[in-house]
């Protein structure tokens, strides 16, 4: 079983579904005693850096994540939700996140043409730096998955798997041991989405 | 690289596609969740519901809709027509939608873009302008395209950008529906105003159509379409082959 961290931030109607389609039981919660039963953690998040890292202390969901990682469980975070992972997030401030991986969260506009749309929203093409990562085992480099996002996470260059050209080199996915995110929505992403969903609840 | 979106657009009423579709080895169907399905097969790389329902019954099975196709369909949706408050926002983000899509009700209150970008995030918000010429100067038009606004539509697109909006749907009522193509002339004009993504909408008739956009404004983020799609006269794989023979960038 996965369990979607419910913390009150975004919609997870979608990624719930994509866990179903894929056939593995799903639960949405903020239960410790489910998270803990769970054989994987999902961390979503959409919005606001400050505003999810508040919630995300105050329901003692970041506590909890904490030890589940440190048990060794596999975790993902999605999006706003893989950022939360890093240490840092200069997104209107400086916050800190959850610090499993580390590296911070800066602006995309500061590293690429000033011509080139922000927020980078739409398909683009994974490269695959790391084959050994276990998402990837039943996607291709290449694949295209689908993005939104106005920061990424830079100085992690350790803990990069995939990146995604969009004038620069920014950060798609990342893994350090049984801590993983995607800055692309697997759930948004179409079949390719789906096999990396399916390969993570295989670890 | 970033890829150039194709997004057919299905009008949804009482939850059945409005008019039906005609597929070569599909039939007819009129069922919003299959088509949704059958586009994403094709490789479409977004969907567009409308909602032209006017009743609170067909409001609740537009949802129950959207609720079936999120079960089944992994690409994103966005979902306009009757979005009003930020309590329409909520309705159909819960079933699944990603992106909403806001027309007459962010004429009727300024404030909404605003309301709902704060809430949900801009990449969350659609400004979705029907535009027409009027004596040589783009016009904003209300109900469906019925009404003049007398409001100069690129000044009030920029707004709506300022406010929060994250990307522009514009259908020119001039081309839309004339087949000859995309409105280049409107477009570009939005282009140069705003720095969010811009999906084309209104003229399209042929493949050729959408490589002329994307060609000739590179700046131009998606194309989309319905009649021609539905009725099968441009199929999605056909048009993502030729945008990829055109060195533009497609999913494929």
């Amino acid at each position: 079983m996965i369990a979607i961290i419910d913390y009150g931030v975004g919609n997870l109607y979608s990624l719930k579904s994509s866990f179903a389609a894929i056939g593995e039981e799903v639960k949405v919660t903020c239960d410790e005693t489910v998270i803990d039963a769970a054989d994987g953690i999902i961390l979503p998040g959409v919005g606001a850096f400050k505003d999810a890292a508040e919630k995300l202390n105050a329901s003692g969901m970041a506590d909890v994540i904490k030890k589940q990682a440190e048990k060794g469980k596999k975790i993902m975070g999605i999006c706003l939700g893989m950022q939360l992972l890093f240490n840092k997030s200069y997104e209107h401030g400086e916050y800190d996140g959850l610090g499993l991986i580390d590296g911070e969260i800066v602006p995309i506009e500061e590293h690429i043409n000033k011509n080139l749309k922000i927020p980078h929203i739409g398909w683009n093409s994974l490269k695959i730096t790391d084959s050994k990562c276990p998402l990837f085992k039943y996607i291709n480099d290449g694949d295209f998955v689908y993005f939104v996002h106005s920061y990424f996470a830079d100085k992690c260059k350790n803990a990069v798997v995939a990146v995604t050209e969009y004038d620069a080199e920014l950060t798609a996915a990342v893994q350090k041991n049984n801590v993983f995110g995607c800055q692309f929505h697997p759930e948004k992403s179409g079949d390719v989405g789906l096999s990396i969903l399916k390969a993570f609840c295989e670890i | 690289m970033i890829t150039k979106r194709i997004i057919p657009c299905l009008d949804v009423k009482d939850g059945r596609v409005v008019k039906g579709v005609n597929f070569k080895g599909l039939g007819d169907v009129a069922s919003p969740v299959e088509l949704a399905q059958f586009y994403t097969k094709c490789g479409a790389d977004e969907l567009v519901f409308y909602d032209i329902t006017a009743s609170a019954e067909g409001r609740k099975l537009f949802t129950d809709i959207l609720c079936e196709t999120a079960e089944k369909v992994f690409i994103p949706l966005t979902v306009g027509g009757g979005i009003n408050t930020v309590e329409d926002f909520d309705r159909v983000l819960k079933c699944g939608a990603d992106k909403v899509s806001v027309n007459s009700g962010a004429i009727k209150n300024p404030d909404l873009i605003k309301q709902a970008s704060k809430l949900y995030g801009n990449q969350c918000v659609v400004i979705s302008a029907d535009v027409k010429r009027v004596d040589g100067v783009f016009r904003v038009f209300a109900k469906g395209g019925r009404e003049n606004t007398g409001m100069e539509a690129i000044s009030w697109i920029k707004r709506c950008v300022d406010n929060g909006a994250g990307e522009v749907v514009l259908n020119s009522i001039d081309t839309d529906g004339v087949k000859k193509g995309f409105d280049l002339e409107m477009l570009d004009a939005v282009c140069n105003a705003v720095n969010v993504p811009v999906i084309a909408s209104g003229g399209a008739g042929c493949i050729e159509d959408f490589i002329n956009l994307f060609k000739t404004l590179p700046k131009v983020d998606a194309g989309l379409a319905a009649s021609i799609f539905h009725f099968g006269e441009v199929e999605i794989k056909d048009l993502k082959k030729a945008m990829q023979e055109n060195n533009i960038p497609a999913r494929i």
